[in-house]
């Protein structure tokens, strides 16, 4: 009997083997699966399309299931919350994966919430760095010792007597590195008591070149990738700050409220003209390799590249996207459209 | 005596304390795991119970060349955001199926956005705008608002657009794993709990395949994912996210588990069967399949169910071979992409529109109904098993 059964599904698999995806698969960012799976949802339901399979595996995972080959078991395209690293691309090249195009759909605000009752926190990015950073500059601001700050006014004495927690992402999220890149490490790298150990031993320092090590004492509690626990904590834990994406922000706004970052609260506006500094593009990349043999694919890109999703009205933009200028939606529109191929010199830009 | 006595009663006495003491805390125990799952009950139904419930908003509808153009403009613009996206956009295709309809103005129930309904139901951060929360009391006093039963929920599958989103292709996903997970964990685990009982000589190597089968029982499920993950996708190219590959990963998964219950099932089979039977002259196999496995068979099932329940749950190792994924549409075979249950449940609860709150608890209410009849019928064998010898 268990012979039978092996070599049933023996035979099972091999009739499988030769199957070709009739399906197109995306994985990636999990900041970016919302709005992909809208596309796919709207792709599938208007067309004569099968509707794409849109997986979240975080911006990490999807680049190296995408870079994997080019065969097709392999995603057609992954969604990105920050750009392809220069490593990944070399991976990609390695695997044979030789034509890419990257496409920008807009942005995505990095909110800092608290509880709607809490009284108002205005921070500086400096101001969080100290906050969140395992080792910070001592009192004279000459060498680096272990984060001693528990409270915000230990910090600046303008701000207030308030406990410092934050809950957040966990490091295998894009969410995450987003955060450590614009806040912790946009500020270390012009820092001289960082920057200063970096220079004298570049090997063994090299952490110090842009410092975006987050203490692990207790007061950043890592959360997992659900951002609506974040939420609830914030309600039931007034001191907290929670760090998630703008859509969170925006659609919870009954019971949390932002944390101004130099004065400005995060709202499409503000990210659209950069002076709100915690935010970031969504890319999604495209396997050229793949476009001839899966059906639906020009579709789905000329449809998510669309003003009816992407623009200042579109359907994506509804459910918490903030939207590029209309100059940009324009440029990434005929880059989409005409395959323009990723170029390594692009990454280092 | 007195003395001796009335010592003796102090020490019985303080006996009879220690073991009211006891009961009470065993009673104690009880009560404080009720209350925890009469709170998760409450919290999860009432927050479930209004996902049954979806509005709908009566307006006019223009078919006609502009709306095949822009589905936008199939309702006029004042109702623009109160009509659900996912309805609009199927409206070019109704003319295209049906021409007739072109360039008629058709009242119509249709469905809601999703702030619409939970304005409706008086949820909390609804998010309705103040003038269309204008509009809709004006509309509900005019009759052209309702809150109708959520047929969708049972006839529709997942969807971005809370209004839209069912539960019946992850619920048609769940069944074809399930049956894939029985298909081939059922037979290989009883064959080898009847090989390890009835066969099997009692030396070294049978101890360790023992003692290894209930390891594997108890460690983390999302290890199967990563076994999966590597044997069925990477090395012999079982589809990801495909219903095979979650059935054979989750087969994995319980295969322990049945080994465990089947063994003890056979063990419970008293020798003495088996020595009337050989003594009638009958072989090996007819013991085991005329005699032993058929008195055997009640508590093995019991065994397979609690297994398969058990699996019907499981998330885990499913994350791992990519059925946590955006996928609508029930799967046609088993090569497809599918998704099952919990895996719903758990993108939901992770989705930002609050809508989704109540369609998470909703989607538990469901699971939970089902995982309870499974038991049930586990139960049931259990107690046509309990035979007297």
């Amino acid at each position: 009997m268990k012979k039978i059964i092996l070599s049933a599904v023996a035979l099972l698999v091999a009739a499988n083997v030769a199957q070709a995806s009739e399906q197109i698969h995306i994985v990636g960012s999990s900041t970016v699966y919302p709005f992909s799976s809208y596309v796919a949802e709207e792709l599938g339901a208007t067309t004569k399309f099968k509707t794409p399979v849109v997986e979240s595996t975080g911006s990490g995972g999807g680049m190296k299931l995408f870079c994997a080959g080019n065969g097709m078991d392999t995603p057609d395209i992954t969604n990105a919350s920050r750009r392809m690293k220069a490593k990944e691309y070399k991976k990609c090249q390695e695997n044979g994966v030789k034509y890419i195009t990257e496409v920008v759909v807009g942005y995505d605000g990095i909110a800092l919430a608290q509880s709607k009752d809490t009284a108002p926190l205005n921070l500086t990015r400096k101001q969080i760095l100290l906050a969140v950073a395992a080792e910070v500059p001592n009192k004279e601001g000459t060498a680096l010792i272990a984060n001693p700050y528990h409270f915000w006014n230990e910090i600046d004495a303008s701000l207030p007597h308030r406990k410092i927690t934050f809950y957040g992402p966990p490091t295998s999220s894009g969410t995450r590195d987003a955060f450590e890149d614009l806040t912790m490490k946009a500020v270390a790298k012009k820092m001289d008591v960082y920057t200063k150990l970096y220079k004298a031993d570049k090997k063994a320092n090299k952490k110090y070149k842009k410092y975006h090590e987050v203490r692990q004492d207790g007061v950043y509690v890592p959360s997992g990738e659900n951002d609506n626990l974040i939420v609830q904590k914030l309600t039931k834990d007034a001191d907290a700050l929670g760090i998630f994406g703008y859509s969170y922000l925006a659609e919870n706004s009954d019971r949390i409220a932002a944390a101004t970052v130099k004065g400005i609260a995060p709202s499409p506006e503000a990210v659209q003209d950069g002076s709100y500094k915690l935010s970031r593009s969504l890319y999604f990349y495209i396997k050229k390799s793949h476009m001839d043999k899966v059906p639906g694919m020009k579709e789905y890109i000329k449809l998510f590249t669309s003003e009816q999703m992407i623009g200042d009205d579109g359907a994506c933009t509804d459910i918490g996207l903030i939207a590029l200028p209309e100059e940009m939606r324009a440029k990434y529109r005929t880059q989409a459209a005409s395959l323009t191929n990723l170029k390594p010199e692009d990454l280092k830009k | 005596m007195t003395t001796e006595n009335f010592q003796a009663d102090a020490r019985k006495r303080k006996r009879d304390r220690a073991d009211k003491r006891f009961k009470f805390y065993g009673f104690a125990a009880i009560v404080f795991a009720l209350a925890f799952l009469v709170f998760f009950f409450i919290d999860i139904i009432s927050k479930g119970l209004p996902a049954f419930q979806q509005a709908e908003i009566q307006v006019e509808v223009h078919y006609n060349a502009a709306t095949m153009k822009n589905y936008n403009k199939a309702v006029d613009k004042k109702y623009k955001r109160l009509v659900s996206k996912t309805w609009l956009r199927l409206v070019p295709n109704q003319m295209r199926d049906k021409p007739e309809l072109i360039g008629e103005d058709r009242l119509e129930w249709v469905l809601a956005e999703n702030r619409v309904d939970q304005f409706l139901k008086g949820h909390e951060g609804h998010r309705l705008k103040s003038k269309h929360q204008k509009l809709v009391k004006q509309m509900l006093d005019e009759g052209k608002v309702r809150l109708v039963f959520n047929t969708g929920f049972f006839s529709k599958g997942d969807s971005k657009l809370p209004e839209n989103a069912g539960i019946l292709a992850s619920a048609i996903g769940s069944v074809l794993v399930l049956l894939l997970t029985m298909l081939f964990a059922v037979p290989i685990g009883v064959m080898t709990a009847i090989y390890l009982e009835e066969f099997a000589p009692d030396n070294r190597l049978t101890q360790i395949i023992e003692v290894n089968i209930n390891n594997l029982a108890a460690i983390p499920s999302i290890l199967y994912g990563l076994l999966g993950l590597a044997i069925f996708i990477n090395f012999m190219g079982v589809p990801r996210s495909s219903a095979l590959v979650g059935g054979l990963t989750l087969a994995l998964m319980t295969l322990p588990v049945i080994i465990i219950a089947a063994r003890a099932a056979l063990r419970a089979v008293p020798d003495s069967i088996r020595e009337a039977a050989y003594g009638l002259g009958a072989s090996n196999l007819q013991v085991v399949w005329h005699h032993v496995l058929p008195l055997a068979m009640p508590g093995i099932l019991t065994g397979s169910i609690i297994g398969l329940a058990q699996a019907m749950g499981e998330t885990a190792p499913l994350l791992i071979v990519g059925m946590m994924a955006y996928i609508p549409e029930a799967p046609g075979s088993i090569f497809e992409a599918t998704t099952v249950l919990p895996a719903q449940i758990y993108t939901w609860s992770s989705e930002s529109l609050r809508a989704f709150e109540e369609r998470t608890a909703a989607g538990i209410m469901v699971l939970l109904a089902v995982l309870l009849s499974l038991n049930a019928i586990a139960v049931k064998f259990r107690n046509r098993s309990e035979n007297t010898w």
